[in-house]
């Protein structure tokens, strides 16, 4: 049997990993996988898992890690990185955790400048808990707790994680969106998020839009064309704050 | 390690600034802290001393922060500590709770305030069962209840060993009295007193080529199966009972002829030494026990005492209504002595109240 | 010396807290057991500020108390706030610059006492030194430090202030001596008067 290539820094004796079929955080975790091992910090990255979906990541990779609370993972690396400076420290986060319950850890986190890479996976609901109401639910989009669609009018409008972010942070904060189905262009800002904080150039946010059959209650195609259609409508892809110069490989 | 204090010496000063000084000779290298009162100068001193010895402090956003920023610098292996009160103490729980999960040595300070609520930012003894067993746990944490500001001092550095050698949060549970007045101390760098302090080591980011000196480290505080987590609050439960030997701490104070008991904890425990010795001159055979420790508690040291004095009473008395009296009910239970209380949520409770209610119950 | 218990009350801004803090070291220098405790609420400038303040050879217990020996309001609402502290054995002070009412002084005391400080400051010295006659007063109705070693505990808190402005030393030094004399021939003149 022939086996898709894994990246390096995965790491082997928990796979197969745990998520459902036709979930984008495998895809994600390529991407950071493969970052990791083409920037040569297998050994010294910390990962930090946020609860929701993301916790089933936790013994994920051949790098340290730490598995926290629902919408604590951003503190806790920030309790790291600035006792281990020399250490690459990523959180990897829901938009529950991400924009609801740790929004004000990502506020100031980002005011202050700090400087870690955050990769937020946007799948528009609350996987692990059954498929609740997000901030990220788009207008009109059921879910468990808008079992008639997203009604703005009482619930508001979808959360714009990085928009908001760019307009709290340094010049040289990093901050972009991506998405799991443009492969190329996703590894490229993960490893640009990774970068910049590896060049000491301060925070660093990634948000990645994903994909969540199982709560969406959708086939394949219906799957793809929520993601590629409806999500990418409402969130614009591309770098909104790049160091690096915009579209440099 | 690096000499602090220098000359042991004398000093008169806050109990706040005492912790401060404590930390730093400890050897503490970060405080992470968000402000509320009666801890706030805990941070002001720190701020001002820690950076001519190179240790940090970073203000968060909230005490949920400054629990967890702390969680990440001792997995990080550093020597990390908070100070808070009140309805800090109540967001705090849930990083202690992963402290007690993942068996963290983190150190925390609380200063308690009147409550429920914002209650007062003065004085309380009403954080007890939220220090000692707050969290959705079994309250696996070593909780210290200080009286003078050498116990402070003692006891901070105390804590850091405590938490690096158990591995288990600890806390030096103080109150608003004690942060805020003002007494004479001897501040030391503990190896003058023979004080021997834990080096802290890391526990992710431990170097070496992954895969091939050693596997990654992982660490989860949730689990898929309840055999699992059944498995590992039970170890946890084993150790803590192991260590409890270790670590428990009392003081009793004329017990052995004692009519009556009076148990007090924390800066009540002033006033209720201080009562006994009045009611020794009116003729009242009064006895003092006090747990150091509340958590772990000194239960088979009181069973002992009260078994071997027989008195015809028991008060309990403290700054709240019914906390520490609920401990020591636990420690007792099937001892068949009656028990008097004097409870006085949020206020401050002095010699002269125990010594009036002793007499009218005897 | 037995404990000596002293409360010392006035508007925020008064200095209180300031003169229990150096009197409080002044006796720890004398090598006597101290223990000072601010009362601190929320607010941080307004509202009445009281120092609790106690003193003693021996070792002291509670850090609060309910009844003070010697009690000093320097406002009207400092008298009615510290009233709860007074009982039969308690010297009650107060500004002379104003009458309080008869219902906010304390129903039971030893003695009630109106010191003329606040006039003192504002005609003979300086208003700022205010609270350093009202540190000398209190120095004068307990003997809780003596003389010297309140001088010096001053002279250790001000020091840079001295430094930048060698009258200000004077200044204080003579609030601090008016303030222990005013009391002490108020005490005087009370004897007399309740003889």
């Amino acid at each position: 049997m022939l086996l898709p290539a894994m990246p390096k820094s995965w790491y082997l004796p928990t796979k197969p990993h745990k998520f459902c079929p036709g979930c984008g955080h495998g895809i994600v975790l390529k991407a950071l996988g493969e970052a990791v091992d083409e920037l040569n910090i297998q050994d010294k990255t910390i990962f930090g898992f946020d609860i929701g979906c993301s916790l089933l990541a936790w013994d994920f990779f051949g790098c340290d890690s730490v598995q926290t609370h629902h919408g604590r993972t951003t503190p806790v690396m920030v309790g790291i990185k600035r006792s281990r400076p020399e250490l690459i420290c990523v959180g990897y986060m829901g938009d529950g955790g991400g924009y609801s319950i740790g929004s004000q850890h990502l506020l100031n986190a980002a005011v202050r400048d700090e400087n870690i890479t955050l990769v937020l996976v946007n799948n528009t609901n609350y996987g692990m808990t059954g498929g609740q109401m997000a901030p990220t639910t788009l207008p009109g989009q059921k879910t468990e707790t808008s079992p008639f669609g997203r009604d703005p009018e009482t619930t508001g409008y979808p959360t714009k994680g990085p928009e908001f972010i760019a307009a709290i942070t340094s010049d040289s904060a990093y901050v972009a969106r991506a998405t799991v189905s443009k492969y190329k262009q996703l590894k490229r800002y993960t490893k640009n998020a990774l970068r910049n904080q590896m060049e000491n150039k301060g925070f660093s946010f990634l948000e990645v839009l994903s994909t969540c059959p199982t709560n969406w209650k959708t086939n394949a195609q219906q799957t793809w064309n929520f993601l590629e259609e409806e999500m990418e409508s409402t969130f614009r892809l591309g770098e909104l704050k790049t160091p690096f110069g915009k579209g440099v490989k | 390690m690096e000499k602090i204090i220098g000359e042991t010496k004398k000093a008169f000063i806050t109990g706040n600034e005492a912790v401060a000084w404590a930390a730093l000779a400890a050897g503490a290298d970060s405080m992470f802290g968000y402000p509320i009162t009666p801890q706030n100068e805990v941070m002001h001193y720190w701020t001002r001393i820690s950076p001519q010895y190179s240790r940090s402090f970073l203000q968060t956003e909230d005490e949920i922060s400054a629990g967890f920023t702390v969680c990440g610098a001792v997995q990080s292996g550093k020597k990390s500590f908070t100070a808070t009160a009140g309805p800090g103490n109540v967001l705090m729980q849930e990083p202690f709770g992963m402290a007690e999960a993942m068996r963290l040595p983190l150190v925390a300070i609380i200063q308690q305030r009147g409550g429920p609520s914002s209650g007062t930012v003065i004085y309380s003894q009403q954080e007890v069962t939220l220090t000692a067993y707050g969290g959705n746990g079994e309250g696996h944490r070593i909780v210290y209840s200080t009286s003078t500001h050498q116990e402070i001092y003692d006891y901070t550095i105390k804590a850091f060993n405590t938490a690096w050698k158990y591995r288990f949060p600890v806390f030096v549970l103080g109150d608003g009295y004690q942060a805020k007045m003002r007494e004479p101390l001897e501040m030391y760098d503990p190896e003058d007193k023979g004080i021997e302090m834990i080096t802290p080591y890391p526990l992710i980011g431990l170097g070496g080529k992954i895969g091939v000196d050693r596997e990654p480290a992982h660490f989860c505080n949730i689990y898929s199966m309840e055999e699992e987590l059944y498995d590992v609050v039970m170890q946890f439960e084993q150790d803590y009972e192991a260590m409890s030997r270790d670590v428990i701490e009392y003081r009793e104070f004329f017990c052995e002829d004692a009519d009556i008991i009076i148990l007090a904890h924390g800066v009540v425990s002033r006033a209720a030494e201080d009562a006994v010795l009045i009611l020794r001159d009116m003729g009242i055979k009064a006895g003092f026990f006090r747990p150091i420790t509340l958590r772990p508690f000194p239960g088979q040291q009181l069973r002992d005492m009260l078994s071997q004095v027989k008195p015809q009473k028991i008060l309990v008395a403290e700054s709240a209504m019914g906390q520490f009296a609920k401990l020591v009910k636990n420690e007792i239970y099937g001892e068949n002595i009656p028990l008097e209380t004097l409870f006085k949520p949020g206020m401050g409770i002095i010699d002269h109240d125990i010594v009036e209610k002793v007499r009218s119950i005897f | 010396m037995s404990l000596v218990r002293i409360a010392l009350a006035g508007e925020g801004g008064q200095g209180v807290q300031a003169i229990a803090e150096i009197l409080a070291e002044a006796a720890y220098h004398e090598g006597k057991q101290t223990i000072y405790i601010p009362n601190f609420g929320i607010e941080q400038r307004g509202g009445v500020s009281i120092a609790f303040l106690q003193v003693s050879d021996q070792k002291i217990g509670a850090p609060k108390f309910y009844k003070a020996d010697v009690i000093i309001a320097l406002s009207e609402r400092a008298v009615a706030r510290t009233a709860m502290y007074s009982d039969e054995n308690t010297l009650f002070v107060h500004d002379s610059g104003f009458d309080p009412s008869p219902e906010d002084l304390p129903p039971v005391s030893k003695q009630v006492l109106g010191l003329p400080a606040i006039e003192i400051a504002n005609t003979k010295l300086h208003t700022k030194v205010f609270n350093i006659i009202i540190m000398g007063a209190v120095i004068g109705l307990t003997n809780v430090v003596t003389f010297e070693s309140a001088r010096e505990a001053l002279e250790h808190k001000l020091a840079s202030k001295f430094e930048n402005d060698p009258r200000l030393r004077e200044l204080n030094m003579q609030a601090l001596e008016i303030g222990k004399k005013m009391a002490e021939e108020s005490l005087w003149e009370g004897v007399e008067h309740n003889a």
